[in-house]
């Protein structure tokens, strides 16, 4: 259970971090703004209270792993990492900038701090289902390590992801718990219309997993689904997160407008005054 | 003659010359590495069998993952397993892997770093009565530039084997490409292997060589038997087997122009981006001398035998030796 304070301290972490992906959005002038907001109360939870990790040894042989499937929300990976003692938060404003260990899509080479380079859609899950089958083999079916995956809805009309949803299930990888940025937005629209997902959970039960459908925002009940997910035998589990797209500043949430533009000055002196005004004291 | 410092199978030109698909020698090389670490793991697209991977799978059955028919799942969860210190051999026919799923090994091996092995068997134009769908003319130029890629085109069953074993322990990816018909066994036990390295299995008994062919893959029997003839007709020749595409052997293939005066390259590839190109691109900027190139010309294949595709798509023993005389005539 999480404690009111330590509620508090997550949202304070939280809001600190949306400032941060506004202010680096607006350096680097391009990028994606409402999948990170939307995902921000997400990674601080893992990031600050899940993840078996250290910032100060980030290749820790017994880490968890993390891996960004929708390699575009990466400004909430990076600066939720900054905040976490990854790296210094003044690094932010490198973001998608020549020479810089943050670029526009996750790199490996550049920075080793993550499990995997990621940007083409749809990939992500089957690194993390081989991460979860690797381990197995070699710490067995009780394995306490975990394989954590965020994915977007929208990724989800490749055939790739489905695939690993597929052998997922059939290797009953409950080392692997997927996490899905349910904000029913993709560049296009509304993912109902470019390509239905619904009924989204019944076609994860399909392939044999355990499903949780939880609010992406709600940082009792997300830190309860894990739990929930660490505990299930013989199966891999995915949280199916509701979370709104741009949360966090009014005029950018669910607006799907805002999957891949950065905000211009005066938005993102707007939000961040937003921001400040709502961070909790 | 055969290159004697080779020891390259005596055999060779014999009618009853042993056999065996390339492909074979890659299951049987993988049995031997995963012998040798325990962290070598096999993955396959439901084609153990014709991959021969078979032999894996049966031996350690708890470190080989079928993936189903899904490519790019294959490449996919390869990779991650070779984020936990796995070392990932994955099979499929190679119009399939790296054919459908080039972009999953571009990204997460490739850009991604991490060592995982694609191999394709069925490439080339032999694969023969299945026809076009499955023939792969275009897997080597796809792979070969692709940076972090290395590519290995071995000659017959024997260097497969080798190659497999040395892929598992180098520490890049790699594409190796494998062909499914039986060909005949060129090399034995103790015939050199080197990474990267090119080898010259057949030289004038006297004199210096007038062309310089070099093959890559399964026609290197019928590159022999060419050379043979014209060496009867009056032509010397050296042919050179470039099993290892990338990284490409530069300094043998411009030393080899130097001495000859011209190349003919022999692949079982479309020309434009294969072992052809690869050689023009190395011979364009060192030594610029005549090239000709026998390979499949910008067309698909269909239904046939092995033997009537490569006699109808130009890349049977007459067609190199025809390629052989243009090269000297343009000198």
């Amino acid at each position: 259970m999480l404690t009111e304070n330590k509620i508090k301290e997550l949202e304070i972490h939280a809001n600190d971090i949306r400032k941060s992906i506004i202010s680096m959005l607006l350096e680097a002038k391009s990028g994606h703004t409402a999948g990170p907001l939307g995902m921000t109360d997400i990674f601080t939870l893992f990031y600050f209270e899940i993840l078996k990790h250290d910032p100060n040894n980030p290749q820790w042989e017994e880490r968890d792993r993390v891996v960004l499937s929708n390699g575009h929300i990466c400004p909430v990976l990076y600066a939720t990492m900054a905040h976490r003692g990854y790296f210094p938060v003044e690094e932010l404003q490198t973001l998608r900038k020549f020479g810089s260990r943050l670029q526009g899509h996750p790199h490996r080479e550049y920075l080793p701090f993550v499990d995997t380079s990621s940007g083409p859609l749809g990939s992500g899950l089957s690194q993390a289902a081989g991460m979860a089958l690797a381990d197995r083999m070699d710490n067995g079916i009780n394995t306490r390590r975990f394989v954590y995956c965020f994915l977007s809805d929208g990724e989800l009309n490749e055939g790739n992801a489905w695939e690993a949803v597929m052998l997922a299930g059939k290797y009953r990888l409950r080392n692997l718990i997927a996490v899905i940025d349910r904000n029913n937005i993709q560049i296009e629209g509304d993912t109902e219309n470019v390509m239905p997902l619904e009924p989204l959970a019944d076609k994860w039960r399909a392939f044999n997993w355990h499903v949780i459908e939880v609010s992406g925002h709600d940082f009792t009940a997300l830190y309860q689904a894990v739990e929930e997910a660490q505990a299930v035998h013989e199966k891999p589990t995915v949280i199916i997160a509701h979370t709104i797209p741009g949360k966090g500043v009014k005029a950018f949430e669910r607006d799907y407008k805002w999957h891949g533009k950065a905000p211009n000055k005066e938005e993102a002196e707007m939000a961040i005054k937003e921001l400040q005004v709502n961070r909790p004291s | 003659m055969l290159n004697p410092k080779l020891k390259l199978n005596p055999k060779v030109f014999s009618e009853d010359v042993e056999q065996m698909p390339i492909r074979k020698g890659f299951g049987q090389g993988l049995v031997l590495a995963g012998v040798k670490n325990k962290n070598v793991v096999g993955l396959c697209a439901d084609l153990t069998e014709s991959t021969t991977m078979n032999l894996f799978a049966e031996k350690f059955p708890d470190r080989f993952v079928q993936v189903g028919v899904a490519e790019q799942n294959l490449a996919t969860v390869a990779s991650g397993m070779a984020a936990m210190g796995k070392i990932p051999f994955c099979s499929s026919y190679a119009m399939f892997s790296p054919g459908r799923n080039w972009e999953q090994i571009r990204t997460t091996i490739a850009y991604n770093d991490r060592k995982v092995i694609i191999v394709g068997s069925h490439s080339g134009i032999s694969v023969g009565p299945d026809g076009g769908t499955h023939q792969a003319l275009e897997d080597i130029g796809l792979m070969r530039m692709m940076p972090n890629m290395d590519v290995i085109s071995p000659c017959d069953a024997i260097e497969a084997q080798k190659a497999t074993v040395a892929l598992a322990e180098s520490s890049r990816p790699a594409y190796l490409r494998l062909v499914r018909e039986k060909t005949p066994i060129i090399t034995t036990e103790e015939t050199p292997f080197e990474f990267g390295k090119s080898e010259i299995y057949w030289l004038p008994e006297l004199g210096i060589a007038q062309v310089g062919i070099i093959v890559t893959g399964g026609l290197m029997h019928k590159a022999l038997l060419a050379a043979r003839d014209l060496e009867k007709e009056g032509i010397k020749t050296k042919v050179m087997n470039l099993a290892f595409v990338k990284p490409i052997d530069t300094e043998a293939i411009i030393l080899l122009a130097k001495e000859t005066g011209a190349i003919v390259t022999v692949e079982e590839h479309q020309i434009a981006g294969g072992v052809g190109s690869a050689v023009a691109e190395v011979l364009a900027q060192n030594v610029a001398v005549p090239i000709e190139f026998v390979g499949v010309k910008d067309v698909f294949g269909q239904s046939g035998t092995p033997e009537e595709l490569i006699e109808h798509y130009g890349m049977g023993k007459n067609s190199i030796k025809k390629a052989v005389k243009i090269a000297l005539a343009r000198k």
